[in-house]
């Protein structure tokens, strides 16, 4: 054991060096600068190829290219950046590209506060590019989880073949924490076994195979059919892979694995957060339950595809359900969707730049199990 | 195409003939060269990637029998600089045209350059957007008409080869579709250079540029690019109208970027590169 105080974001750079990251792309964006600063330092000896690009469109341009070339990439940015990537982010999706993208959330929109923690991408992580594709969006509450999320990112990029995103904050980002990460594994080369001729290069089961390995492989952003081509003027084939790449990616053991119970068990009070938010109710449940109302939470390590089932089941014998977020609403839309009328869903929502702190999301929630909130939500809902 | 002893076919996508582009569009001249440049080189297609951009020129890709990438409007060297630089050891080739290099792209152009990442750009340049019918590129001659500049446009030019001699390219060419003994020369040497490379060509959109500047179809079009420019060395000189120089404007070496990333890796410890 070797306690260390660590950064977020120096252990995200840790976990993709432990996922075997050997390329990263980037341009310096507060509050992400660090992943890119530290990626920049670690690479090199490992002779990993570090590049910072011109801005982000091309860093996620670059990303994709390297992956197609063979390597285990990323790219590291906040808000305004993650907006600019976002056609690149639908390039890899209809293409299949197998990538991550770290987005370290600010207060936004535009500039925003650049210092000051948001968790206002939500919904952008989820539908940010044009047309409909499969997302993965993973979260952290803590150094450890950012490490552990960073790792899962990467499993979970190449066990579908998609871009994953890995949704982080200004605190997450910025917190130290002491760890013990374990140092990361040598450098290794990755191997790829030569597809057979003919073979399906594209589509839900088809592995990933760079340029390269084997036979020339055609890769275009337009639909296209199992060998990359276009042809038939049909958009059937990509719709339909992505639509069981999302099927798979949905009923994935790990995916469902990334929710955190914590004191849920006979919680008849269900908060719901992720993010510095979560660590803040995790807080607030410890007093809640101080005070004798049994109250839980989810830390929803997983944001896309959303957990239904595990909101569902835990809303299932609360009489309150309060989601707790730094923005207007975004995840609260999918948390009602998934609590179907089991129970009410009260949000607590802050967007200028401070955090919910434990002493406020307790008295919100307990407002919320007493039916303070619920009379206030009725009569704004009769008005 | 003369016959001039190489096979090209092994480099060309036969099957997916006849392309998009419209009858008399340049765009085929361009790719026959390309391929005849590999075939002369005997670069095996699995170790060769094209990466087309958006637009006429950028479907490039799916004519080739090489490992081929077709990707967004303007960032075809973002992704080609990805690509080469997690496998160094492939020949990399860019196919763009004046819009998606020159106005969407500018940007990565010059960074590219800058870098001198050993990659050959193969400009498409006809002087309109082709593929969305016939608007104003940012290389539309002054007075050119195009379908959002009826009235001839007010705007001045790009000058491709200026501005990455600027940013440092270290191989810069112009050279036209009318000029078929020399294109797949300049795109032998633009490869076979360990350095960004651009080879600009100048080539004929009967379809709208023709049309609508009243040059007339393709045949008009090339005759029209032999008396618009005139070679660095002088031929065809004293021309009366306003002409384009071609020629190799610029061949010199300067560090390559995954050579000098090579040497800042191995300067600590590490080993990069694919061979």
């Amino acid at each position: 054991m070797a306690l260390r105080l660590v950064m977020g974001n120096e252990a995200v750079a840790q976990g993709a060096l432990a996922a075997g990251c050997d390329f990263f792309a980037g341009y310096p964006i507060t509050p992400a600068t660090e992943i890119l600063e530290e990626m920049a330092r670690l690479l090199p000896p490992r002779g990993g190829v570090f590049l910072q690009m011109e801005d982000e469109l091309g860093a996620m341009a670059a990303v994709i290219g390297a992956a197609w070339g063979g390597a285990r990439a990323m790219t590291a940015t906040s808000g305004p950046g993650f907006t600019l990537m976002q056609e690149h982010i639908g390039y890899a999706a209809i293409t299949q590209t197998p990538c991550v993208v770290v987005d370290a959330q600010r207060s936004g929109p535009s500039t925003g506060q650049p210092t000051l923690p948001s968790q206002g991408d939500v919904m952008q992580a989820r539908f940010g590019t044009h047309g409909d594709r499969p997302a993965l969006a993973l979260t952290a509450s803590s150094v450890r989880g950012a490490y552990d999320r960073t790792r899962l990112a990467f499993t979970l990029a190449e066990r579908h073949r998609l871009p994953a995103v890995l949704l982080l904050d200004a605190v997450v980002s910025h917190m130290r924490e002491p760890v013990d990460l374990p140092p990361p594994p040598p450098p290794a080369r990755r191997t790829f076994a030569a597809l057979p001729s003919g073979a399906p290069r594209f589509g839900p089961r088809a592995p990933f195979v760079p340029f390269g390995v084997g036979e020339p492989t055609v890769v275009t952003g337009l639909a296209h059919g199992p060998t990359g081509a276009t042809g038939g003027g049909s958009g059937a084939f990509t719709a339909d892979t992505l639509r069981a790449v999302g099927e798979a990616l949905a009923a994935d053991p790990d995916v469902a694995a990334a929710v955190e119970a914590y004191r849920t068990e006979d919680a008849d009070l269900l908060l719901v957060a992720f993010g510095i938010t979560a660590r803040a109710a995790r807080e607030a449940v410890d007093r809640l339950r101080r005070e004798g109302t049994r109250a839980g939470l989810l830390d929803l390590g997983v944001l896309w595809p959303f957990p239904a089932a595990a909101v569902a089941q835990a809303a299932e014998r609360a009489r309150a359900v309060v989601v707790a977020e730094l923005n207007l609403g975004q995840l609260t839309l999918a948390v009602e969707a998934a609590v179907a009328g089991r129970a009410p869903v009260y949000p607590l929502l802050r967007a200028d730049g401070g955090l919910l702190e434990p002493e406020a999301i307790s008295r919100f929630a307990q407002g919320a199990a007493t039916g303070e909130a619920r009379a206030a939500k009725e009569a704004m809902a009769g008005a | 195409m003369p016959r001039l002893g190489v096979d090209v076919d092994c480099y060309l996508k036969t099957e997916a003939l006849p392309t998009v582009w419209c009858p008399g569009c340049g765009n085929g001249t361009v790719v026959q060269a390309l391929a005849l440049a590999l075939a002369r080189l005997g670069r095996p297609p699995e170790e060769v990637a094209v990466v087309g951009g958006i637009g006429c020129s950028g479907r490039t890709p799916f004519y080739v029998r090489t490992h081929a990438m077709h990707t967004t409007h303007g960032r075809a060297l973002a992704f080609a600089t990805g690509l080469k630089l997690a496998r160094p050891s492939l020949t990399v080739v860019v196919a763009t045209g004046d819009g998606d290099l020159l106005a969407i792209g500018t940007n990565h152009f010059l960074h590219a350059a800058r870098r001198n990442v050993d990659l050959t750009v193969l400009l498409f340049n006809n002087g309109i957007y082709g593929m969305t019918g016939g608007q104003m590129a940012p290389t539309t001659p002054e007075g050119g008409r195009t379908t959002t500049s009826l009235a001839g446009s007010a705007e001045r030019p790009f000058d491709a080869v200026e501005l990455a001699m600027a940013a440092g390219a270290t191989y810069v060419a112009r050279t036209t579709t009318f000029d078929m003994q020399e294109l797949p020369l300049r795109i032998e040497e633009a490869i076979r250079h360990p350095g960004f490379a651009l080879v600009e060509v100048i080539t004929q959109c009967p379809t709208y540029f023709g049309r609508l500047n009243r040059i007339g179809e393709a045949p008009e079009m090339l005759l029209w690019e032999r008396d618009h420019t005139e070679d660095l060395h002088g031929a065809g000189e004293g021309l009366a109208l306003p002409a384009l120089t071609t020629g190799v404007f610029r061949q010199e070496r300067r560090t390559e970027y995954t050579e000098a990333y090579r040497a800042l890796c191995a300067a600590r410890g590490g080993r990069y590169g694919d061979e």
